[in-house]
């Protein structure tokens, strides 16, 4: 049973860490102490209100998240802004509805139950104000991307002057993080480009990082309820395992000593 | 079978059994005489049960919300994860579950080589198992492309393709597949129906497979029949019942890790991109499970007998029974096979690491080698072996290695001599 026991162990652990090795092809990149990881990991509700503010005021003329609804922006394990708050930045934004009974339709504000407001009616109009290149849906991105949200961070912190001997085409920026080091993204951060609500300095870093945590939970909205459903599931089933296991010893040891 | 008839207690019970004997069936499962000497190995069999039952429920419940449509399906599989109501949870149990079939499957594929359960009478058992093995890969292969990101798009793309390697009718038999002249959404939605079909075609397979199963009894770690029942034996319940759930729910325990710590980590994150015919991922590859087979695929030069190789693989395993000429069952007792028994699991580890690896230098030399070497096992070692291999003398019955605690040579031995 001792063998048993490593030799799944092994098989485990080898699975993990040829996994692992596979998903971290670019292994340098910078590594931040998100507070999402982990058994216990939760979010920063700050951090993902900050975050909000940089994705609503930065990225979000490009980038659209499609999958969230305003709605989730007040639901427990998200930023949790209020119920008021959260119809009042729904409220920014303009939808068309429709068709109205006389058949036409219509712009309204935003509601609650309404989708994200993409920046750009479809892919092509995105491609044709992007020089080519389509701003990336950011609904999953964070699990998109082989390093998940520490690519993101990575890349947010990753321009840099092209090394010498590297000419750039218009439109294209070098980034240190990126596949091929080439990027059509201009440097999306500097300092102070948000100003925040809660008065944090808008340091790069800070945003970066707000932002990513923030990308984090629009990919896995209910990462937390996960975490502490895992944490019950797993002890209740650890329990359970050692009750049956003395009742198993209890029952085999009927029959043992008679052989 | 029980050697008595069971007899209902009550009149009803009696009336029903004689008419439908489901009472009787139910005391022969509970009775069913397995030997005492099986290991954990053995408790795989019922882990591989629960498995299908978790993916047939959980796989009806996001069937419920989930959309087959290629301009919806991805969008729906984010509804399941997002809107409804612990529907992350389910999903993520279905896709790792998968996972852990497979984890499970090999585990119960490789207990069955180390102790040659395939061998006489078993040859059924096993031969229907290679059939639920390949039916498996069939639905987790198909239900991968469903959620329709770009693993989906590509791998059903590569793999469909392969038929194209058949002379003559190749061409026609891929648009056959795909209903149409490229992966699309007929494609998706008879996948879907495949899908759906074949759990159930693999819960009947299950059936025969235990069926099979209760004829000659449990094969067991020593490997020589046991008379049934005696005191080699003990009753399904309460006995084995504990024991497996016992090592069902440790496996659960790994399962709920997978499941709410790392949901992703056995996943390509490319499926987090929708599906986009007019972009091609940088490297194409199959879910773990079914490297091994990608790895010889991409081992021969040619096309048709690389997909000849890769199914030559999978059925050479059908032949098993006859190629292992050795009438020693466990690899206990077989000093020889049971150093090339290992090496085999090297070899096959070996190839699902170079099919996750670019087909290129010095991966292509390594996966072509393992190739050579896994088919040379089956068709050459195997059938030489059972003639040249001084295997050790085999205990009298099982009570002896329960007693010692492992099947012990000098034991064996000694007892001989006493005789």
């Amino acid at each position: 049973m001792k063998n048993f026991f490593k030799i799944i162990y092994l098989v485990i652990l080898s699975l993990i860490s040829f996994y692992q090795a596979n998903a971290a092809e670019n292994a340098d990149l910078l590594k931040e102490e998100w507070s999402f990881k982990g058994l216990f990991g939760r979010f920063d509700r700050g951090s993902l209100q900050r975050g909000y503010q940089v994705y609503n005021e930065v990225c979000a003329g490009c980038h659209s998240i499609k999958y969230l609804t305003y709605r989730n922006l007040s639901e427990k394990g998200g930023p949790e802004f209020s119920i008021a708050q959260a119809k009042a930045m729904a409220a920014s934004f303009e939808v068309i509805d429709g068709p109205n009974s006389d058949g036409e339709m219509f712009t309204r504000p935003a509601k609650l139950s309404d989708k994200f407001v993409m920046p750009y009616e479809n892919k092509k109009a995105a491609e044709a104000a992007n020089g080519g290149a389509y701003p990336p849906d950011m609904s999953v991105l964070a699990k998109a991307r082989s390093g998940g949200v520490d690519y993101i961070y990575s890349i947010l912190l990753g321009y840099e002057d092209p090394p010498s001997g590297i000419t750039l085409d218009d439109g294209v920026y070098y980034n240190k993080y990126m596949y091929g080091n080439n990027i059509k993204m201009a440097k999306p951060l500097s300092e102070d480009i948000v100003e925040y609500a809660d008065g944090t300095k808008a340091t790069e870093e800070q945003m970066a990082k707000d932002v990513s945590t923030f990308l984090m939970w629009a990919a896995e909205p209910h990462l937390e309820a996960r975490h502490k459903m895992g944490f019950k599931a797993i002890l209740y089933l650890i329990i359970l395992t050692v009750l049956v296991y003395f009742s198993m010893k209890k029952v085999w040891s009927r029959i043992e000593p008679e052989v | 079978m029980s050697d008595h008839e069971y007899v209902p207690k009550s009149k009803f019970g009696k009336w029903f059994n004689d008419r439908l004997p489901l009472l009787s069936l139910a005391s022969h499962l509970a009775d069913y005489p397995t030997p005492k000497n099986l290991n954990y190995w053995w408790t795989f069999g019922g882990i591989l049960t629960f498995c299908l039952i978790t993916q047939i429920v959980t796989g009806l419940t996001l069937a419920m919300h989930y959309i087959a449509h290629a301009d919806m399906a991805f969008e729906s599989v984010e509804h399941i994860m997002r809107d409804v109501n612990y529907g992350w949870l389910i999903r993520y149990i279905h896709s790792n579950g998968a996972s852990m079939f497979f984890l499970a499957v090999y585990i119960h594929i490789f207990r069955s080589l180390f102790y040659g359960s395939y061998k006489s009478p078993r040859e059924i058992i096993w031969i229907i198992g290679i059939i639920i093995y390949l039916l498996m890969m069939a639905a987790a292969f198909m239900g991968y492309v469903l959620p329709w990101g770009q693993m989906s798009f590509w791998g059903a793309t590569v793999i469909t393709n392969l038929f194209s390697a058949i002379p003559l009718v190749g061409e026609g038999i891929v648009n056959w597949l795909w209903g149409g002249y490229s992966v699309g959404n007929p494609t998706l939605t008879r996948f879907f129906t495949l899908h759906y079909l074949i759990p159930f075609l693999i819960l009947g397979l299950v059936v025969l497979h235990i069926w099979a199963l209760h004829v000659p009894g449990n094969n067991n770690p020593v490997g020589i029949d046991v008379k049934k029942p005696s005191k080699d034996t003990v009753p399904f319940h309460p006995y084995i019942v504990l024991k497996d759930g016992f090592a069902l729910l440790m496996f659960t325990i790994v399962f709920a890790f997978f499941v709410f710590y790392s949901p992703n980590i056995l996943g390509h994150v490319d499926n987090y991109i929708e599906a986009n015919p007019m972009v091609t991922p940088a490297h194409i590859v199959p879910e773990w499970y079914l490297l091994p087979f990608y790895a010889i695929l991409r081992s021969v030069p040619d096309k048709l007998m690389g997909v000849v190789a890769m199914l030559s693989a999978i059925l050479i395993l059908v032949a098993l029974p006859w190629l292992d000429t050795s009438k020693i069952r466990s690899a206990v007792f077989r000093p020889l096979y049971r150093q090339f028994y290992w090496i085999l699991v090297a070899d096959v580890l070996i190839l699902g690491y170079v099919g996750a690896m670019p087909a290129e230098g010095l991966y292509l030399l390594v996966a072509r080698v393992a190739t050579a070497y896994y088919f040379i096992h089956f068709l050459l070692i195997l059938p030489i072996l059972g003639f040249k291999e001084k295997t050790i003398p085999l205990p009298l019955s099982i009570t002896e290695p329960v007693l010692v605690g492992s099947p012990n040579l000098a034991t064996v031995k000694k007892k001989e001599g006493l005789n």
